[in-house]
Order: C-alpha cells, then sequence, then structure tokens
C-alpha cells in the first residue's frame, strides 16, 4: 500500500477504490494518499485509468467500492458504507474543494476570459462581482494573461485558454488542483508556458495531482510518482526510484522504454 | 384591372393583419411550450420524456393540415368549443411546438460534456450550471434554426384560411371571388409572403452574427 | 365529453381512405421525380454557371421557399388556366405546383451537397484523365448523393406529407378523404384517428426504408 512521504495526514485519501465499466475493470482496489503541498504525477499507458481515478476524486466518475476523502471527508457519498450518495447541493460543495484542468480546456466560450474566472467565485463562492473581478485580474496576471481579461476564449490560443482554464481553477482556492493530461492538446511549442505557471503553484505549495505525458516534467517537479497499469498502482516513489531505468517492475520498464524510444 | 386591385388594396391590409397576428401569437406560444417541453425532454424524468418524445415524433409525422382539421372539428366533438380563430391558433402552435422542441434538444445536445464537467469541476449545482453553462451556449445554437422556422410559421398560418378566418390567404380569395382578376391577385398575394419571409430569413442571418461567439 | 369512439362508419368507408393514401402516395412520388431531374440540373447549372444564371436559379428557390405551398396551389390550379389557354385535371395541376415546389427545395439540397463534394476527389478525377462530364457523373454526382441522403431522406417525407394539401382543390387524396367520410359521416374523431394513424405508419415506413438505402450507400463505399 502507498503512504505519503512524510508524516504529516494526508489531504487526500484514496483507500481501495474500485470501478467497472460493464465487463472491464478500469480501476482495481486503487489507494493513494497525498499530503499536503504534495505533488503527484500520475503515469502509465493510456487505458490504465489514470485520468478515471482523476475524475473520481471530484466524482465526475462515480466508483462501486472504496473511499476518497478529502481533509477527511467523504467526497461523493453520505456515506461510503451505503454508498447513499451526496445531494446535488453536497455534491457541489465538495466539487468546490479541488479544482480541476482539463486536456480540452472546457473554458466557457460564451464568457470572456474574466468571466470564466468569476463565474465560480461569484456563483459558489458568493463574492460581489467587483471583488471576484479583482481575483481574476490578479489570477490572469499570475499567469500572464492580464491584458487578456475581457478576450473570449475563441480570441486566445490554446496555451492561453489553458492558463485561464488553470486560474479558473485555482481562483477557488480549491485545497487539492487535479490536472488531466493539460498539455497533451497543445502544439508543443505552446506546452512551455502552461507547464511553467504549473511549476510555479507547486513552488507556491498547491496540492497537486497530474496525470501526464510530460516526462521530464514530471521528474522535475513531483514530489512522487504514481506508475498505473491495468487499473492499479504498479509503483510509487520519488521520481528519481520510479524513472530509475534499472527498475525491477516488469511492465514499469517496458513502459518507460517505449517512452524514452518515442520521446527523447 | 389595376383600379379593381387598388379598391381592394384596404381589405388585404386586414388579412394581411390578421396573418401577422396568427403567426405571431404561434410563434410565440410554441416558444413558451416548446422551451418548456424541449427541457423536459432532455432533463425531465423518464415519464416526462417519454410522453413528449410521443407527442413530437406523432405531430411532425403528420400533415399540419391534418392536425388543424383534427382539432377543429374535432375538439367540439368531445364537448371544447373554441373559436375557429384559437383552434386553429392551437392547431399550428402544436405543429410549432413539437419543431421548437427538436431545436431545443438539438440545441442541448450539441454542447460538449466537458462543458458540464468544467461547470460542475468548479463547484455549480445543476439549476446553475444550466442557468449559466448550457443556456447560454444553446441559445446561441437554438436560434439559427428556430428564426429559420419563423418563416414557416407565417405560412402555415395561410392554411387557416381554410378554416374560414380571413387572413392574406383569404382576403385574397375572396378578392378574386368578386373580380375574377386571379392571376394578379395570387402574385400580388405571393409577393407579400414573400417580403414578409425575405425579410425575416435576412433578418435572422443578422441576428446569427450578433450572436456568435467571435466578435468582430 | 361522453363521446364514444365508433370506428364502423370509418371501416364502411375505409375505400376513400385506402384510395386516398394511394393518390398521396402517387402523387409524391411523380412529384419529387420530377422535382429531382429539376434540382439536379439547376443544381449543376448554378455551380457551375455566371452570376446571372445565378441569380435566377437563386431567385427560383427563394420565391418558392418564401411562399405558402396552399397559395402556389391555388395559383397553379385557379391563376395560370386565366392567362395561358390550357386546361388540365387537377390532379395535374397538383403536381406540376408540388414538382415545382420540390424542385427549389431539393437545388438548394442538391447545391449544398455538390459544394461540400472535397476539391481533392475533383483534382484525383482531373489527375486520371477524366473529362469534366465524366468528372461529374463519375466522381462529383455520386459523392453528393452519399453526402446528401439524410437530408434528401428528410426532403421527401416533408413532400409526402406536403400531399395533403391537394385536398384543397378536391384532390382526392388521404386528406380528402378524411374530410368526406368527416362530412359524410360525423365520426369525426374517429377518421381523423385512423387517417393519423395512416399518414405516420406511411411516414415513418418512408423513412426507414430510406435509412437503409443511406446505410446501403454508406456500406459501399
Amino acid at each position: 500500500m502507498a503512504t505519503s512521504s512524510n508524516n504529516s495526514p494526508a489531504l487526500l485519501e484514496i483507500a481501495e477504490v474500485s470501478k467497472s465499466f460493464g465487463p472491464v475493470a478500469v480501476l482495481r482496489s486503487v489507494s493513494l494518499q497525498v499530503a499536503k503541498g504534495e505533488v503527484v504525477t500520475i503515469i502509465g499507458p493510456s487505458g490504465s485509468g489514470k485520468t478515471t481515478l482523476l475524475r473520481c476524486v471530484n466524482f465526475l466518475e462515480s466508483y462501486d467500492s472504496g473511499s476518497i476523502r478529502i481533509d477527511g471527508k467523504e467526497v461523493g457519498y453520505r456515506d461510503a458504507a451505503t454508498r447513499q450518495r451526496r445531494s446535488e447541493r453536497d455534491l457541489a460543495a465538495m466539487r468546490a474543494e479541488t479544482g480541476m484542468v482539463f486536456q480540452s480546456f472546457n473554458l466557457f466560450p460564451h464568457l470572456t476570459a474574466a468571466g470564466n474566472i468569476m463565474l465560480g467565485l461569484t456563483k459558489v463562492r458568493g463574492k460581489g462581482s467587483a471583488e471576484a473581478r479583482a481575483i481574476a485580474e490578479h489570477w490572469l496576471a499570475r499567469v500572464g494573461l492580464a491584458h487578456k481579461a475581457d478576450s473570449l476564449p475563441a480570441e486566445l490560443s490554446g496555451g492561453q485558454q489553458q492558463r485561464v482554464g488553470i486560474a479558473r481553477a485555482v481562483a477557488m482556492e480549491p485545497k487539492i488542483l487535479l490536472l488531466d493530461e493539460i498539455t497533451s492538446a497543445l502544439d508543443p511549442e505552446l506546452v512551455g508556458e502552461v507547464l511553467a505557471v504549473v511549476k510555479s503553484l507547486a513552488e507556491d505549495g498547491m496540492t497537486m495531482v497530474m496525470v501526464t505525458h510530460e516526462m521530464a516534467f514530471a521528474r522535475d517537479a513531483s514530489s512522487r510518482i504514481v506508475f498505473m497499469a491495468d487499473g492499479g498502482v504498479s509503483a510509487v516513489g520519488p521520481p528519481k526510484e520510479v524513472l530509475a531505468a534499472e527498475t525491477t517492475n516488469e511492465r514499469l520498464r517496458t513502459f518507460l522504454a517505449r517512452f524514452r524510444a518515442s520521446h527523447f | 384591372m389595376l383600379s379593381q386591385i387598388l379598391y381592394a388594396l384596404p381589405f388585404l391590409a386586414e388579412g394581411f393583419a390578421v396573418t401577422l397576428w396568427v403567426s405571431l401569437l404561434v410563434v410565440v406560444l410554441s416558444l413558451i411550450a416548446g422551451v418548456l417541453l424541449g427541457v423536459g425532454l432532455v432533463y425531465g424524468p423518464a415519464p416526462l420524456r417519454w410522453a413528449v418524445r410521443i407527442f413530437s415524433d406523432t405531430i411532425r409525422g403528420i400533415p399540419i393540415l391534418v392536425l388543424m382539421f383534427f382539432v377543429y372539428y374535432g375538439l367540439p366533438a368531445v364537448g371544447l368549443h373554441l373559436q375557429s380563430f384559437w383552434a386553429a391558433v392551437l392547431a399550428l402552435t402544436l405543429f410549432k411546438t413539437a419543431q421548437v422542441v427538436e431545436y431545443v434538444r438539438g440545441a442541448v445536445a450539441s454542447i460538449p460534456k466537458g462543458q458540464s464537467e468544467a461547470a460542475m469541476a468548479i463547484g455549480l449545482t445543476f439549476r446553475q450550471r444550466l442557468t449559466s453553462v448550457i443556456f447560454p451556449q444553446a441559445f446561441r445554437r437554438f436560434l439559427p434554426p428556430w428564426i429559420n422556422g419563423v418563416t414557416d410559421a407565417v405560412k402555415g398560418s395561410a392554411l387557416v384560411s381554410l378554416l374560414g378566418i380571413t387572413d392574406l390567404m383569404q382576403a385574397v380569395n375572396q378578392v378574386i371571388g368578386r373580380t375574377y382578376e386571379a392571376m394578379p391577385l395570387y402574385i400580388l398575394g405571393a409577393l407579400i409572403y414573400f417580403a414578409v419571409n425575405y425579410a425575416l430569413s435576412y433578418a435572422s442571418r443578422m441576428l446569427e452574427r450578433r450572436f456568435a461567439f467571435i466578435r468582430d | 365529453m361522453g363521446y364514444t369512439l365508433n370506428f364502423n362508419l370509418i371501416w364502411r368507408h375505409f375505400d376513400k381512405l385506402w384510395g386516398g393514401l394511394l393518390l398521396s402516395l402517387e402523387l409524391a412520388v411523380i412529384s419529387i421525380a420530377i422535382g429531382i431531374v429539376i434540382g439536379l440540373v439547376l443544381a449543376v447549372w448554378y455551380v457551375s454557371a455566371g452570376r446571372v444564371v445565378r441569380t435566377i436559379i437563386a431567385a427560383y428557390v427563394e420565391f418558392i421557399r418564401n411562399v405558402p405551398l396552399i397559395l402556389l396551389v391555388y395559383l397553379v390550379f385557379y391563376g395560370v388556366p386565366t392567362v395561358i389557354d390550357l386546361a388540365y385535371s387537377a390532379p395535374t395541376s397538383f403536381v406540376v405546383t408540388l414538382s415545382v415546389y420540390s424542385g427549389a427545395y431539393l437545388v438548394e439540397v442538391f447545391r449544398s451537397g455538390l459544394e461540400a463534394v472535397p476539391r481533392g476527389q475533383l483534382d484525383a478525377g482531373k489527375a486520371i484523365g477524366l473529362t469534366p462530364w465524366q468528372r461529374l457523373v463519375h466522381v462529383r454526382l455520386p459523392t453528393m448523393l452519399r453526402i446528401t441522403l439524410p437530408a434528401l431522406s428528410n426532403t421527401f417525407i416533408s413532400l409526402f406529407k406536403d400531399t395533403s394539401i391537394a385536398s384543397v382543390i378536391s384532390v382526392p387524396e388521404l386528406t380528402y378523404g378524411a374530410q368526406w367520410i368527416n362530412f359524410n359521416t360525423f365520426r369525426i374523431v374517429e377518421v381523423y384517428l385512423v387517417t393519423t394513424a395512416m399518414y405516420l405508419v406511411t411516414g415513418y415506413a418512408l423513412l426507414f426504408a430510406l435509412r437503409l438505402v443511406e446505410r446501403r450507400f454508406r456500406a459501399a463505399r
């Protein structure tokens, strides 16, 4: 069983989570703990369940058994044992505790960059629009887009859109930030600007769980790396250990070898 | 010939006003009913979804004329007496409502799933997701087909002439009955319908541009 | 309320409905066939023509699409014979009207289909040395047909329903048959229930058949 790398109580506790789509098991009793301030990167071949796991954390996907807690509170279920779902209102409140950045950005096309950020602040956090606007401008400046506050998503490049996506998530002051292959849909030359933002957030102590194919970034920015295969955690540890060429984990070695062959 | 037509113009204008009034009623009433039922079709409980689906597929599967006769002659038979004007408006509204239901369904279905997910991820409740994220976007997709369909309502309104309502179509027929100038009057009538509908479709193109996501 | 359904009189006069349905189908098939010819010729002409021809074709399409069908039906049946010395029956008159009407809708369908044919296909046709006519027949039209089939199916069903307008000039098709039974037996609810069912079954059967054709075409790629 994976444990957190230090002794502080875990912010996120995933315990024996399993999920099947029909006859196909996508998650097999996955357990993982993430401490406050940690950056945990999940790698693995496609179909290994990484994205599904991430989406279970904010209950965009439900799961069949197990438990996911943030700060000790069960996320999706009122009671993990009876699997009684939280009410819509409760669930929304729980989801506001996590931020998520999507592979396909999913910015709201009818709202400006600032509007995208302000929506959650006004509707969920109940802030006035002036205050929300100030917060939005602060975070846009932070991701280097202060001058784009009033642009619509369609007027922004992919990299800019994704930086707005990050700002939208962190402006809610989530306890934990979930990043789902956030650079996969970007042209190669735009990846850097997005990763730079993520890195600076990590340096500020933001707790993050990130699914990515950017190995170099995973190695440099993560506290720990989780390698998933066939719906389970196959290896977990500090980057140096997991990415070591001489690992004895057969599946991990194959994955890394294939990865190096195609990416380096 | 020309003097006879000029003499008939005020009468035609009255008919034209009825055509516009019927069209306006149908468009507004079907918009309200269609949006409510359309949202019911997408988000409602299963029995409601089924009811709306059957309603829409049935109504869209029969000619408007049959629907209109059914309503006009059928309602009194079961004890419901409506003025012919309102029976006609009801029938045309039912027909248009079924179309609006499909526009709504299509518009909502065209919003990518990621939009709901992003809205969920920032903690919006179901109702907030609909009002702040889904509907504003669906509205823009709903608008073009709906506005195109407004011309259908104007054209469809000509059928009320068959129930003895003096709309533009009926006015044209009555003037022909008195003057025997069939060809000029039909052409004049056609040109009036054409002018209204062409103006409407022009306005729709303008509106579509106005509501595009990219500003000029 | 207090209305009791009694279908006996409907069945006694069912030949009015059945014969009417057959005539509706006949009107639809003939008009659509002529409409397809009009639509294809004008669409092909449109995409290769100059400004003047384009304007004329567009005027025809826009005019027909913006005028109620019932008015066109009256115009052809009551109006045209007053200016040209021609005698024709109501069914013929309606077929002429619906052909011209469907032609206008089909020009639009075919034109957008032709414009959606990828350039690369035409270039490929040129590259293997096909003449313009061969490119049209062997490359452009087949591809266009596949692209437009779903829209075509919907247009056909819609035109089938439009045949009910023929009843206003006393063509004894299905809606006319329903009206006849309505006025002669007063079994109003029953006759329109049966008529509705007949339109629905025929319409959805047609749609189902057309979807099968669509699938066959897609499989044939």
